[in-house]
């Protein structure tokens, strides 16, 4: 339950892990992610919502380095990143996870894991020495699918699990590497009521320990579990603050939440 | 997993000893024709690497093999034998050197892009020993001494002698397939299959993925030179067509026709291609269309490729699961 | 250099260069389009040429028509040729990994050049330039240059115009492009994507055995000719980018440039510079010079 009686919850005291700063992305003609400013801070779930085609998916590739943006800069853990490849953002502390499932289906769930969690120590010298019998990715693995619920699956086949337990896997891969900010693009993907809950009390869960910037469609979700919402409309920021002042604001009604029922 | 690999020690153990033994038995046509069995899968075996553990599909792994073959011919004098310690080392240097240029090239270009660049490297090297001075064009080098293997006054084999270079040969095939094996589980070689599998994927875990595939390539060239420099030593003979794109399609289709994805495929695949080779060849069994065999070569390629795209490996595992479901099926 | 020299090979690197062009257009609108690596493609070449050759006396006696109805004979059955390869043999290439694709065309080579080799034997032929072309224009005092040449690189540039226009500004072109970057959405408004495709092909096929025909007087009828032509296209290719049509004929010019003028000045290593420039290419642009949509 939301407790709209909270005081102001951005505090000086939180510290910004993540924050985007001016950042644009065209695509020759087209403005994809116009000016987009954010920050996500310790211990909170930041939200971004948006119509289709509101630049989302671009801004978070902005975030993750996926693709360089046109304009600004990204900030990671106080760093300037913006010129950073994603495998040193990762690296950095950065986790994320797709809105497609991007497990690797022919592993088993543990493999999964333990091959994310690998990118940490790499020591690609090392021919020698079974992976499977390696202690350091071994042991981050399984405490990512406890920390997922997904210890149980360890040893079955990835592409055997249903969408739900898939959708966990790519968190619980995500954790792997222990990150401290999570890029999550839509975890709530194609779930069922059930399987939402668990994701939704996973997320709960995770929030202490991470700055988590979370997409998402299903609005219930998205209002019970942010401390900050930011909403998108064609690559521009309409709107940034909390849920509460977010649901009340006539310019999102208008431009977003009038269309979505809020079921 | 475990009765897996203990079921393929096993399997190794035996076809090494059968090998192994061989010699005995075999005709001097019979000897010559498992050498170059065991060279192609020594071949096979590195491209496997490559294409089957981290997904690069490269047309013109023949330049590696060439190069070797070429560096041995190049390095041994007319008048006596070279040491084996300067030229084996020089070999696979030379053809490891190349690949990380053609690696450090290619590797930034994806998928369709990637094959046509191999090939028209490997296309570059073979215009290199064809039209320039340097490999004394088409009509190629003799190997006049293969090469000495003693330390100081020591000799410790003699490569011409009887069989020695046939189990010379069959040593390094073991220690090939052995070192792939232990690579593909190790630490190195999953990140290879999972850069294979979604390489986005483990960019996105934090793997810089360039230099991964950048030492795939050059490893893979390398062992390729190894059989490049066996196989100079076995004709005493190299030529350009060594470095030809018929070969890089040789050996894209031993690994395909044996089951990707697999090093028993690879040596499997590279094994059958040499009787299928000597089978279409054959006179008496396909009279007029001998000389053709390219064209039944190419008839099998299609049929292999759209039947058993498994390849002997997935027919394998296919009939191994009838055979358990049976056993089953009669005890339930 | 002599100026007049000079404008004889910048003539030939410009002829050699649209030849490529031709082929390489075809290589790269199936490869953009239908997403297939054909390595049989320089096989089409081969066929044209073999085709213009063996069928040029039936074309006299029967039909008593000269060249340019070889030609228009040649092109033809490269388009029923296509058509039906594609119907039977690329159609089901599609969905399939690029590895398989390779290999399956890779064969298609082998099964071609050996068919070759059945029917018409595996000897070098040439085949006559046509009495009303095998003039030469003067050039300069003392050299002239031969008129069927001029006539080729006219035949490619007519045909690069019309391509540019079929692909830029008709329906047809529209929806060529369109199925390029969405099969399904494509699909889903009723075009027949089954037929578009085979009619792709079978114009790829068609630009190739044409370039091979018109070729052939100029560089004689011999077998490994297809596979000479399909690797300096792949070269094409990548230089210019996969399935830019603009960046082929681009890449095409530079590739023809750098042959010509580089077997007159450095004759040992002439094979190798094309490499050399698709090595420097590929530093500076790995996805080659222009990237298609």
């Amino acid at each position: 339950m939301p407790d709209f009686a909270r005081p102001n919850a951005v505090s000086p005291r939180d510290e910004v892990l993540l924050r985007a700063d001016n950042v644009s992305r065209s695509f020759g003609g087209l403005k994809a992610v116009d000016r987009v400013s954010l920050a996500v801070r310790r211990g909170t779930v930041h939200a971004v919502i948006g119509t289709n085609g509101a630049g989302k998916s671009t801004l978070i590739n902005v975030l993750c380095g996926e693709i360089p943006a046109s304009e600004g800069s990204v900030e990671l853990l106080g760093r300037d990143v913006s010129r950073w490849s994603q495998p040193r953002r990762a690296q950095a502390g950065l986790g994320r996870s797709y809105q497609r499932n991007t497990i690797y289906a022919q592993f088993t769930v543990f493999e999964n894991c333990r091959l994310s969690a690998q990118a940490r120590l790499q020591r690609p010298w090392d021919w020698l020495s079974s992976a499977a019998r390696c202690d350091f990715s071994g042991t981050a693995a399984r405490r990512a699918l406890e920390k997922a619920g997904l210890a149980a699956q360890a040893d079955r086949e990835a592409g055997a699990l249903s969408h739900g337990q898939k959708r966990q896997l790519e968190i619980a891969m995500c954790l792997a590497t222990a990150p401290r900010v999570l890029v999550l693009d839509e975890p709530l993907a194609g779930m069922g009521a059930e399987e939402s809950e668990r994701m939704l009390s996973l997320l709960e869960g995770l929030k202490s320990e991470h700055a988590i910037l979370l997409v998402e469609h299903d609005m219930d979700a998205v209002f019970r579990v942010s401390d900050e919402i930011t909403v998108m409309v064609n690559g521009r920021v309409i709107a940034t603050g909390e849920p509460e002042a977010i649901r009340s604001n006539p310019e999102v009604q208008e431009a977003y939440l009038g269309d979505e029922a809020v079921h | 997993m475990r009765s897996s690999t203990s079921f393929s020690v096993l399997a190794g153990l035996v076809l090494l000893a059968a090998l192994a033994l061989f010699p005995l038995i075999g005709s001097r046509f019979g000897i010559d024709l498992v050498t170059k069995m065991m060279i192609l899968a020594i071949f096979a075996l590195s491209l496997e690497l490559l294409v089957g553990q981290t997904g690069l599909v490269s047309f013109g792994h023949a330049a590696f093999l060439g190069i070797a073959a070429y560096t041995v011919a190049l390095m041994t004098p007319e008048s006596e034998p070279a040491s084996i310690w300067v030229v084996l080392p020089a070999a696979l240097l030379f053809s490891g050197g190349y690949a990380f240029f053609v690696g450090a090239l290619s590797l930034r270009t994806r998928g369709i892009y990637f094959i046509m660049v191999t090939l028209a490297f490997a296309q570059m090297a073979y215009y290199v020993f064809h039209d320039t001075a340097l490999g004394r064009g088409s009509d190629g080098i003799y190997l006049y001494f293969r090469p000495d293997v003693s330390i100081g006054d020591w000799r410790l084999i003699d490569l011409d002698a009887g069989n020695t270079f046939y189990w010379f040969v069959l040593a390094s095939l073991a220690f090939v397939f052995v070192l792939l094996s232990l690579i593909v589980r190790s630490r190195f070689g999953r990140a290879l299959a999972g850069i294979r599998v979604n390489e986005q994927r483990m960019r996105a875990a934090g793997f810089a993925t360039y230099p991964y595939k950048l030492a795939a390539f050059v490893v893979a060239a390398m062992l390729a030179g190894l059989a490049g420099f066996l196989s100079a030593l076995k004709d005493g003979f190299v030529n350009p067509e060594l470095l030809s794109w018929h070969e890089s399609g040789a050996v894209l289709i031993m690994i395909i026709l044996g089951g990707i994805g697999s090093l028993w495929g690879a040596l499997l695949g590279a094994f059958a291609f040499v009787l299928l080779q000597e089978f279409f060849q054959s006179d008496p069994i396909f009279g007029e269309f001998a000389r053709h065999w390219q064209l039944t070569l190419g008839l099998s390629i299609i049929a292999c490729v759209a039947l058993m795209p498994q390849g002997l490996i997935g027919l394998g595992r296919q009939l191994g699961r009838r055979v358990s479901l049976r056993r089953r099926l009669r005890h339930a | 250099m002599d100026p007049v020299v000079f404008l004889v090979q910048c003539l030939n690197a410009i002829q050699y260069g649209l030849l490529l062009f031709l082929v390489a257009s075809g290589l790269t609108l199936i490869f953009g389009i239908m997403g297939v690596i054909n390595l049989a493609h320089g096989s089409f070449y081969m066929i044209g040429a073999y085709m213009a050759f063996a069928l040029g006396p039936w074309v006299e006696q029967v039909l008593g028509g000269g060249f340019l109805v070889t030609l228009v004979v040649v092109v033809l059955l490269a388009v029923l040729l296509g058509y039906v390869l594609e119907w039977v043999f690329f159609s089901y290439l599609y969905e399939r990994e690029h590895l398989q694709q390779v290999l399956m065309t890779y064969a298609l080579i082998l099964v071609f050049e050996e068919l070759r080799s059945l029917l018409v034997g595996d000897d070098v032929h040439g085949v006559p330039v046509p009495a009303w072309l095998s003039g030469t224009i003067p050039l300069g005092e003392l050299m002239t240059y031969p008129v069927y040449r001029l006539l080729v690189s006219g035949v490619c540039v007519l045909v690069a115009l019309g391509l540019f226009w079929v692909i830029t500004r008709t329906r047809l072109g529209m929806t060529i492009r369109a199925g390029a970057s969405n099969r399904e959405m494509v699909q889903a408004m009723g075009v027949d994507i089954q037929f578009l495709y085979r009619v792709v092909f079978a114009a790829g096929v068609a630009l190739a055995a044409l370039a091979g025909a018109i070729a052939a007087p100029v560089s004689s009828v011999y077998p490994g000719m297809g596979n000479q032509v399909l690797i300096i296209c792949f070269v094409v290719v990548v230089i210019g980018g996969i399935g830019s049509i603009r960046g082929a004929l681009l890449a095409a010019m530079l590739v023809g440039f750098v042959e010509t003028f580089g077997t007159v000045f450095f004759p040992q290593a002439a094979g190798l510079l094309v490499y050399v420039l698709m090595a420097a290419i590929l530093l500076w642009r790995p996805e080659g010079l222009f990237r298609s949509a």
